[in-house]
């Protein structure tokens, strides 16, 4: 018994990295910029549907497009921000949200129409494949996938810590008006910003789509993840992303082996209930 | 002071205006009554979590006009998607009534079927029923409504004797089982069904837990460690197709290997999103379930059309869903025939008075008793073999003998 909760902690913790991929995206958008992106899962699921693509139209494996995917995403973020987002920055909340959502509504739609409502899976040679570790039963897709989020986690925290356009826009999230004074270029700070986050979410689409058949139907559900994720870990905190997926990976395998499956969503959400209560400015954000 | 009768009076507005809206409000029915051609609105979950097996019925009910006019009946199908949400099913129910529809046929899902019977109640609109087992459907009293498919009982008690016949043919002796079921209106009501009808089912194997699961859940790893910690020799499951693959994928990953992994009567493991994900890991597996029957005139006159029209879709794979979704149109159709006119409470008569020998799906003739449920709708068990749905029980329609237990994991790739 002991040896099969381990192999659940495990394949949760594994699967939360994605999640945690994921959701700092959003952390990285909201915590310079203070757009909430209501189209996030859209996003992902459009990662998930390139890397569909490019491994059956040219049989790439997706980690091998991981970066020519996030390097796409970067531009159409910058581009996105530049021409849509921009005009929306300071603007009332309920204005970016519509702004968002209507995005969203194009982006699922545009998928239904192109490929249709089907799941697509992407079938590696290895798949169906598992590493045995002592009595652990690893999927190999969960394993890469999972070192694939640290990466990209890894190589982002560095460039934000590291580079001068990295200090430059954690300049522009800590003091704005600060940042102008000293002659930053704030809209291209800010492009660049949306531009990451929509690398890490092309990032994490193209990783959970070794773990997860791509569909349009996906995406509502990835929003809402990534936001329950995000509020755990803390609205900007990109270490609290990554805390927050582990936390919803590991807590729904958790209550999904111990008490019933089909209620391990419950406990994601009790998850947030319980740090919107005692900690609302979640686990690694900062109090407001 | 004489009198213009010229001009407009406050009392002749209102008479007129009052005559005016009596006639648009009972124009449809007028329309109704009047028509010699059926109008049907087939609502089904064309997007939406339930989009691959709606797009499904909806192939079935796009090539059922063509079908339907071979077999000399005229009808116009007016077609709507309820994005697999009872609100918007109730919506589109309401609207297509207002557009002059003289009955629905729907919806796939149990939810949105009740959402939209509640509205034909009201309008008196019959709803014929393609496929949804939720035994609520005909259990309310709805008037309004006939059923042509199975409640989620009847599937599962028609499901547990195939599979008895299946151990008898097979000559398998499988000690133990788990019960792995979505938790959706469809998975729940299987899993009424099964609590009832499993312990006199005479079955030899014990029944060791019940799982249900979420089928919008990204993967079914947890389910699956669970049931590998139980470690049965059967798998029973209820499935959507999307889940389906997720659940074998899973199993194969944890190396897994019960005797047999059975639907006693649920979608899923004969679609082919199935056979496109996994393959020969598609094979093998069995669905206990109502099928199209080889030898109906009706049902070669369908595969006909259908391999026509839709080229790129098997009908083998697809037989299910077409293969209801058509004959809940036939009734409608030949109802519509013998009322002579398309008004709700003469068609319904008709309806209920429906003995119908030819149809697509095995069976005897469709007929309804008194809540509108056809009773008569017996299962079959499909097993995969070569990607391909084939009748293995009963034998005397089976094109192959049933294979049990299935074949190891690690051959097949």
């Amino acid at each position: 018994m002991a040896a099969i909760t381990l192999n659940v902690i495990v394949q949760g913790l594994l699967t939360g990295l994605v999640y945690g991929l994921m959701a700092l995206g959003l952390s990285v958008i909201f915590g310079v910029m203070r757009v909430v992106n209501f189209a996030h899962g859209e996003f992902t699921v459009v990662g998930m549907y390139a890397a569909f693509v490019l491994f059956e139209t040219l049989h790439l494996d997706p980690l091998t497009v991981l970066l020519p995917i996030a390097a796409v995403f970067f531009g159409i973020g910058y581009l996105l921000q530049r021409t849509l987002i921009n005009p929306f920055v300071g603007r009332a909340e309920h204005e970016q949200f519509i702004l968002l959502v209507g995005l969203a509504t194009v982006i699922v739609n545009g998928l239904l129409l192109v490929f249709g409502p089907d799941a697509r899976p992407i079938n590696l040679s290895y798949s169906f494949d598992s590493y045995a570790v002592g009595p652990l039963f690893l999927d190999k897709v969960r394993v890469f996938a999972a070192l694939g989020a640290l990466a990209v986690a890894a190589a982002l925290l560095l460039f934000f810590r590291y580079t001068r356009t990295g200090t430059a826009i954690r300049a522009c999230a800590d003091n704005l008006t600060g940042a102008a004074v000293v002659g930053l270029d704030v809209k291209q700070l800010y492009a660049v910003t949306f531009g990451l986050g929509l690398a890490c979410v092309g990032a994490a689409g193209t990783l959970m789509a070794t773990i997860a058949d791509a569909s349009p139907s996906l995406a509502q559900a990835y929003t809402l993840l990534a936001f329950t994720i995000v509020i755990i870990g803390g609205l900007g905190s990109m270490v609290g992303a990554l805390i927050g997926g582990i936390l919803i990976g590991v807590s729904e395998a958790l209550a999904g082996f111990y008490i019933q499956p089909s209620m391990k969503s419950m406990f994601s959400f009790a998850l947030l209930i319980i740090v919107l209560v005692l900690r609302p400015q979640g686990l690694m954000g900062r109090r407001l | 002071m004489p009198i213009d009768k010229h001009r407009f009076s406050r009392r002749g507005v209102l008479a007129g205006g009052a005559a005016a809206g009596a006639f648009f409000i009972a124009a449809p029915s007028i329309i109704r009554a009047q028509t010699r051609v059926l109008k049907a609105a087939v609502l089904l979950p064309q997007s939406g979590y339930l989009a691959q097996a709606g797009q499904s019925c909806h192939r079935g009910a796009m090539v059922s006009a063509s079908a339907l006019a071979e077999l000399g009946h005229t009808v116009e199908l007016m077609h709507l998607d309820i994005e697999s949400n009872p609100d918007v099913a109730r919506t589109q129910a309401e609207r297509v009534i207002n557009d002059g529809a003289h009955c629905i046929v729907g919806a796939f899902d149990s939810a949105s079927t009740l959402a939209i019977a509640q509205v034909c109640e009201q309008r008196q609109i019959p709803l014929i029923v393609n496929i949804g087992a939720a035994p609520q459907l005909t259990e309310q009293g709805y008037k309004f409504l006939v059923r042509n498919f199975p409640t989620g009982g009847m599937l599962v008690a028609n499901g547990l004797k195939q599979i008895h016949a299946l151990i008898d043919a097979t000559k398998i002796a499988p000690k133990t089982a788990v019960f792995l079921h979505a938790n959706d209106n469809f998975g729940m009501a299987q899993r009424q069904g099964m609590d009832k009808a499993f312990p006199n089912s005479g079955l030899p194997f014990k029944l060791l837990e019940s799982i249900p699961y979420d089928p919008k859940a990204q993967d079914l790893s947890v389910e699956v460690t669970k049931i590998r910690g139980l470690n049965p020799d059967l798998l029973l499951v209820v499935t959507r197709a999307a889940d389906a693959i997720k659940l074998v994928r899973d199993i194969v990953r944890q190396k897994f290997q019960p005797m047999g992994i059975i639907s006693p009567g649920a979608p899923g493991l004969y679609d082919e999103e199935f056979y496109k994900a996994l393959g020969p890991l598609a094979d093998y597996h069995i669905d206990a379930i109502p099928w199209a029957n080889p030898k109906s005139k009706v049902t070669q006159t369908l595969e006909a059309v259908f391999k026509k029209e839709q080229p790129n879709f098997r009908f083998a794979v697809e037989c299910f869903n077409v293969g209801f979704t058509f004959d809940a149109l036939l009734v409608a159709a030949d109802a519509f025939k013998r009322a002579g006119t398309g008004t709700g409470p003469e068609l319904m008569k008709a309806l209920k008075a429906t003995n119908l020998a030819d149809h697509a799906m095995i069976g005897p003739p469709i007929k309804f008793d008194e809540k509108g449920q056809n009773v008569d709708i017996p299962s079959s068990c499909v097993q995969n073999r070569a990607q391909t749905p084939t009748v293995v029980l009963p034998a005397d329609i089976a094109t192959m003998t049933p294979v049990l237990p299935e074949p190891p994991w690690q051959g097949r790739t």
